[in-house]
């Protein structure tokens, strides 16, 4: 797995989700939508940073909560689109 | 019969989950008109009991006003009970034109479509002014009816962090190469009863060439300094494109709803908003009744200048008696407490105080977030005020969370 890759996510879910002054941290298996820091409205942006980064579409079937719900599970959702 | 045993365990299976998962919602009965004071059979089957009622959108106290109820009579026997049809076919009566024009008139914009409710409005107007090349950048805490409106439109979706303007920003910049983007917030939001920042929303907009669109329901009628809702409170009349809101909460609180806002968006609404043309037309009786409801509120700004009084008072009080309040000074009172239990124990022996008020928790806010929500109204009297104020000190005490911060409330129940 590339550490690149993942602290690109990780850097980016900080910056989108978590609020400045918060003192939570994340790490790639921290729960994100099982925990509420991120909710199935605001998984959005996230989606389409993915898609946007690596040039990809995620289909709304792949694009699940539990997809999501954490770095590492991304990560393996980005394998099957050649990515990680 | 296709109602196989199969699809009846799956149903029963997901009801138990809601139970076990504690979100399961259960309805009082009200054997009463709505009111400050109301009669409610709660648990069902126990004997009406009389409560104070500190948990109905009935902002302007307007509910059960003797006029607007005299209004929604004479409505009834002028233009009969329904209409049987849509608005284009035959549904359309003078009295709706008339509301539509008070509404104008009232919020400040250039023309009104009424819909059945605001929830309609807000599934119809989207998908009528965005198309997949535009965006729609909201705040991440919009209403729910905004959210399924958003997904009813293939405008790309974007959202941006609670009223954080620097974040909205960057939003509007990476959309800088969409045909349109409209910026989409509420005006007051329903569960921390905080306001938008419409002034620099406005600007933002302004900079960067996008539309902006405001869901009114928890302010039109009695925010800004003549009720006319959130954008009269930020001084940014006039600028809000598309304002949707309800007749359901301050207006009279029956239902109803309606897109206010530029007269071509209007118009698109009417000829292509789904839920207007595919629902029936809001009855005669609601359109009567809040007719009356904007003819009281534009005569005297009496009833949201008590409004804003009792709001202030029961701040004041009680955040002198201990409790954890949001700060701000909307009739939403937020008394956090931070954890799911703690808030459905106070509220349940508030009840058995006789008041009446609601215990909110995930998912309905933040995991953490645990809270009751107090909405004061210009239906109540002070003494109703100063009654809640000292059966809430009384629990507070009970549960000896007066005076403590929230660390300490999370220390002493957990989150």
């Amino acid at each position: 797995m590339s550490e690149d890759l993942k602290k690109t996510i990780i850097d980016y879910v900080k910056k989108e989700y978590l609020e400045e002054d918060t003192q939570d941290d994340i790490n790639e298996s921290t729960p994100l939508i099982s925990s509420g820091i991120v909710d199935s409205f605001s998984m959005v942006s996230l989606k389409t940073f993915l898609e946007k980064k690596f040039n990809i579409k995620i289909p709304d079937d792949k694009a699940t909560p539990e997809a999501f719900d954490t770095v590492n599970n991304i990560i393996n959702l980005l394998k099957d689109f050649k990515v990680a | 019969m296709a109602y196989s045993e199969k699809a009846k365990g799956y149903f029963s299976t997901e009801l138990e989950g809601i139970k076990e998962a504690g979100t399961f919602k259960e309805e009082r009965f009200i054997e009463s008109p709505q009111a400050a004071n109301i009669k409610v059979e709660f648990p069902t089957g126990s004997p009406p009991k009389e409560v104070l009622n500190f948990c109905a959108n009935n902002y302007l106290g307007l509910s059960s006003h003797p006029e607007v109820v005299a209004a929604a009579h004479e409505g009834l026997n002028e233009r009969g009970y329904g209409m049987s049809s849509v608005r284009f076919i035959c549904g359309t009566q003078d009295i709706h034109k008339d509301l539509e024009t008070k509404l104008t008139e009232f919020l400040g914009t250039e023309d009104t479509i009424l819909f059945p409710s605001c929830m309609d409005a807000n599934a119809g107007v989207f998908d009528v002014v965005l198309g997949k090349e535009d965006a729609m950048i909201a705040d991440r805490l919009v209403h729910a009816s905004i959210v399924d409106g958003m997904r009813l439109c293939k405008a790309q979706l974007y959202n941006y962090k609670h009223s954080n303007m620097e974040h909205l920003e960057e939003k509007l910049k990476e959309t800088q190469d969409c045909r349109f983007r409209l910026v989409i917030t509420d005006g007051v939001f329903s569960m921390d009863g905080d306001i938008a920042k419409l002034d620099e929303i406005c600007n933002l907009a302004d900079k960067y060439d996008a539309m902006v669109l405001v869901d009114d329901s928890h302010a039109t009628g009695f925010m800004g300094k003549t009720g006319r809702g959130t954008h009269e409170h930020c001084g940014v009349l006039g600028r809000i494109d598309v304002i949707t809101t309800t007749l359901g909460k301050a207006l009279g609180g029956a239902s109803g709803g309606c897109v206010s806002g530029r007269k071509e968006i209007v118009e698109l609404c009417r000829q292509r908003a789904r839920p207007y043309l595919f629902s029936n037309t809001v009855p005669p009786v609601i359109v009567a009744a809040a007719s009356k409801v904007l003819d009281i509120i534009s005569k005297t700004t009496d009833r949201r200048d008590k409004l804003e009084e009792h709001t202030k008072y029961f701040r004041a009080k009680m955040t002198e008696a201990g409790f954890d309040i949001k700060e701000g000074v909307h009739p939403i009172v937020p008394i956090m407490l931070y954890n799911a239990k703690l808030a459905q124990d106070m509220a349940r022996d508030l009840y058995g105080e006789g008041i009446y008020v609601i215990g909110f928790s995930f998912p309905v806010v933040p995991k953490g977030q645990a809270r009751i929500r107090v909405q004061i109204s210009a239906g109540h009297d002070r003494e109703h005020i100063d009654r809640a104020i000292a059966a809430f000190t009384k629990i507070g005490e009970k549960y000896k969370i007066l005076g403590k911060q929230k660390n300490e409330i999370i220390e002493m129940y957990g989150l």
